[in-house]
C-alpha cells in the first residue's frame, strides 16, 4: 500500500503527459466534427506528419553537425512551429481535395474518403522516408538537457521533456480557448458550427471558416506530433493509429464538438490509462498486468458514456435547419 | 434599389419560383404576400444568395447580384432576417449582435449596437444572456437587431411577426416603421397581410411561384380578392357570377 501511494505522483505526471497529448490531438477531431459533423479519420496521419517534420529537422541539423550548438529553448519552438505549419496545411489540403467535393453526399462517403486518405498518407510518408533515408522507423535524437530530471519532492521527479510537453500543451490550450471564445475569428467558427447557413447571412465565408478549422485542428495535431516524438522518441508512419483512436475516444468522452470537452476528455483518458498501467496488477493481486491497461481504461470509458451518453461536458453540434 | 427580372428557382427539379419580376424602390417598405408554400422564403433566400437562380437577373442599384455567394451579398448592404429567427442559440445576445456586424471594419459598431438597444431596450437588459434562453419575442427582436448591425441599405424580413402575441406584433411593426424612417429599404414577407399592408407602400402577391398581383398597399387593402384570400373575408357572391 505504501509503495502504491509513493508511486502515485509519478503516475500522475505520466498520465498528464499522455493526457495533454491526447487533448491536443482530440481538438482536431472535435473542431472538425463541430463544424461538419464529420469524423476526420485522417487526423491521426496529420498528427504523424508533425512528428516526421520534427525528426527531419533534427536529423538534418544533426547531419550538418550543428545540432549540439543550438540551444534547446530555440530549437523547441522552431520544431513545434514547423510541425504545426506542416500539419495545419496538410489538413487544409486534405479537406480541399478529399472532403469538400463530397459535401452534401451521404455521411458515409466522406468518412470512406477520410479512411482512404489515412492509408494514403501512411504509405506516402513511408515511401518518401524510404527513398530519402532508407528507413521509415526514425528516432528523435536526444536533446541536450531534455532528459534531465528535476526533483520535485522526495518521491517525485519529472523529466524536463515532460515539463516541456505539459507546459506547451497548456499554452496551446489556453491560446486556443482565447481564440475561439474571445476573437472575431473564433466567433465565426462557433457561428458556423451552430448554423452555417445563418452564419453566411452574417457575411461569413463558410468555406474559409471550414478551412480555418482544419488549419487550427491540424496545427494542434502537428504540435502534438512533435511533442510525441520528443517524449517517446521512436516514430513510424503507423504511429498515429493508436493515439488517434484514443484521442478520438477522448473527444467523444468529453462530448464531441465540445472544445473544453476534448481537453477534459484527453486528460481523463491519459490519467485513467496511466493509473491502470501502474495499479492494475496491484489491485488484482497480479492477475492482470499493465498490458490490460487499455481494457481497463476503456471499460471505465464505456461506463462513463453509459451514464453520460453525451460525454462529460456534453455534445455540442449545430442546429441543423 | 432592387430589380428582379424573370427569376426562376428550382429545388432539384421542382420549381419554386417560376419567373417572378419585381421592383423595390429605395426608402420604401415593400411587402410580399402569399400563402404557405407560395415561394416567399425562396424569394428572399435567392436575393441573399443562399439559393442560386436557374434563370433571371437581380440588380441592386444597377449592379448584378445574382450568383454572388451570401457573404458577398451582405457586403453589398443586404441583410436578411431569416424565417424562424435562427439566432445563434449558444452565443450571448451581445455576441449575436457582434456576428451581425461581422463584415464591418468601421468604428461605428458600438454606436449601432446602442441604437439597437434603443429600439429594443429588452435586449440591453439581457446583453450577456445566452440567446437560446430568450423568449420567442426576444429572439425575434434579437434577429432583427442582429440584421441591423450590418448597417444594411436593404433589409429582408421573413415573417417577423410569426408566433408573436398581438402586442409584440404591433411593436415589431412600429420598429419596422422606425427602421424605414431612418432610411433603410425593407422587403417584408408576411402572412399577417393586414399589418403588412398597413406599413408597406407597395405589395406583391405570390402564388405557387408566380406573381399574381401587385400594387399600392392602400389599393390592395380595398381589393376584394386580396381581402378574401389574405384577410379572411368571406367571398362576395357578386364577384363570382356563374
Ligand atoms: N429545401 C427545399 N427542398 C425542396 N423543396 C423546397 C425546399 N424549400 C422549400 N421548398 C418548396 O418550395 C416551395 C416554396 O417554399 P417557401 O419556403 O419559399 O414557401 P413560403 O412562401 O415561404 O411558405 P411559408 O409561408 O410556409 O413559409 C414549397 O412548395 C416548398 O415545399
Ligand atoms: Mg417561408
Amino acid at each position: 500500500m505504501e509503495f502504491a501511494l509513493a508511486l502515485a505522483p509519478q503516475v500522475l505526471v505520466d498520465g498528464l503527459v499522455l493526457g495533454f497529448m491526447y487533448a491536443l490531438i482530440a481538438l482536431g477531431y472535435t473542431m472538425v466534427y463541430g463544424v461538419l459533423q464529420f469524423i476526420n479519420f485522417a487526423h491521426s496521419e496529420i498528427f504523424v506528419l508533425g512528428a516526421f517534420v520534427g525528426v527531419e529537422i533534427l536529423l538534418g541539423l544533426q547531419g550538418a553537425g550543428v545540432l549540439a550548438g543550438i540551444p534547446v529553448w530555440v530549437l523547441l519552438p522552431v520544431l513545434v512551429a514547423a510541425g504545426m505549419a506542416a500539419s495545419g496545411f496538410l489538413a487544409v489540403g486534405v479537406e480541399r481535395v478529399a472532403y469538400r467535393p463530397l459535401r452534401g453526399a451521404p455521411r458515409l462517403v466522406p468518412l470512406l474518403s477520410a479512411i482512404g486518405i489515412s492509408f494514403f498518407l501512411q504509405d506516402a510518408i513511408r515511401f518518401l522516408e524510404s527513398i530519402w533515408r532508407n528507413a521509415f522507423y526514425l528516432t528523435y535524437p536526444s536533446l541536450e538537457g531534455l532528459d534531465r530530471r528535476i526533483q520535485l519532492g522526495p518521491a517525485l521527479d519529472i523529466s524536463v521533456k515532460s515539463l516541456v510537453v505539459i507546459g506547451s500543451s497548456i499554452l496551446m490550450l489556453v491560446g486556443l480557448t482565447f481564440l475561439v471564445n474571445k476573437t472575431k475569428m473564433g466567433r465565426a467558427i462557433r457561428a458556423v458550427a451552430q448554423d452555417p447557413e445563418t452564419a453566411s447571412l452574417m457575411g461569413v465565408d463558410v468555406n474559409r471558416v471550414i478551412s480555418l478549422t482544419f488549419l487550427i485542428g491540424g496545427a494542434m495535431g502537428g504540435a502534438a506530433g512533435v511533442l510525441f516524438g520528443i517524449q517517446y522518441s521512436l516514430i513510424s508512419p503507423y504511429t498515429g493509429f493508436i493515439p488517434g483512436i484514443k484521442a478520438f475516444t477522448a473527444a467523444v468522452l468529453g462530448g464531441i464538438g465540445n472544445i473544453p470537452g476534448a481537453m477534459v476528455g484527453g486528460l481523463v483518458l491519459g490519467l485513467l490509462e496511466s493509473f491502470s498501467a501502474s495499479y492494475l496488477s496491484l489491485l488484482t493481486g497480479g492477475a492482470f498486468g499493465a498490458e490490460y491497461k487499455d481494457i481497463f481504461a476503456f471499460s471505465i470509458l464505456i461506463l462513463i458514456l453509459i451514464l453520460r451518453p453525451k460525454g462529460l461536458l456534453g455534445e455540442v453540434v449545430g442546429e441543423k435547419a | 434599389m432592387l430589380e428582379i427580372e424573370d427569376l426562376h428557382v428550382h429545388y432539384g427539379s421542382i420549381p419554386a419560383l417560376r419567373g417572378i419580376s419585381l421592383f423595390i424602390p429605395r426608402g420604401e417598405v415593400v411587402a410580399l404576400l402569399g400563402s404557405n408554400g407560395a415561394g416567399k422564403s425562396t424569394t428572399l433566400k435567392t436575393i441573399s444568395g443562399l439559393l442560386k437562380p436557374k434563370q433571371g437577373t437581380m440588380r441592386l442599384n444597377g449592379e448584378r447580384i445574382d450568383g454572388l455567394p451570401p457573404y458577398a451579398v451582405v457586403q453589398k448592404g443586404v441583410s436578411h432576417v431569416p424565417e424562424g429567427r435562427r439566432i445563434f442559440n449558444r452565443m450571448t445576445v451581445r455576441e449575436n449582435l457582434e456576428m451581425g456586424a461581422y463584415t464591418r471594419r468601421d468604428g461605428e459598431i458600438a454606436r449601432d449596437m446602442e441604437r439597437v438597444f434603443e429600439l429594443f431596450p429588452r435586449l440591453a437588459e439581457r446583453c450577456n444572456q445566452v440567446a437560446g434562453t430568450l423568449s420567442g419575442g426576444e429572439q425575434q427582436m434579437l434577429a432583427i437587431g442582429r440584421a441591423l448591425m450590418s448597417n444594411p441599405s436593404l433589409l429582408l424580413m421573413d415573417e417577423p411577426s410569426l408566433g408573436l402575441a398581438p402586442r409584440l406584433v404591433e411593436m415589431i411593426f412600429r420598429v419596422i416603421e422606425e427602421i424605414r424612417s431612418r432610411g433603410t429599404t425593407i422587403f417584408l414577407v408576411e402572412q399577417n397581410a393586414l399589418m403588412a399592408l398597413s406599413v408597406a407602400r407597395m405589395a406583391y402577391v405570390l402564388e405557387t411561384g408566380q406573381i399574381v398581383g401587385s400594387g399600392e398597399a392602400a389599393v390592395l387593402l380595398r381589393d376584394p380578392k386580396v381581402r378574401q384570400a389574405y384577410l379572411g373575408e368571406p367571398p362576395e357572391s357578386a364577384e363570382n357570377p356563374g
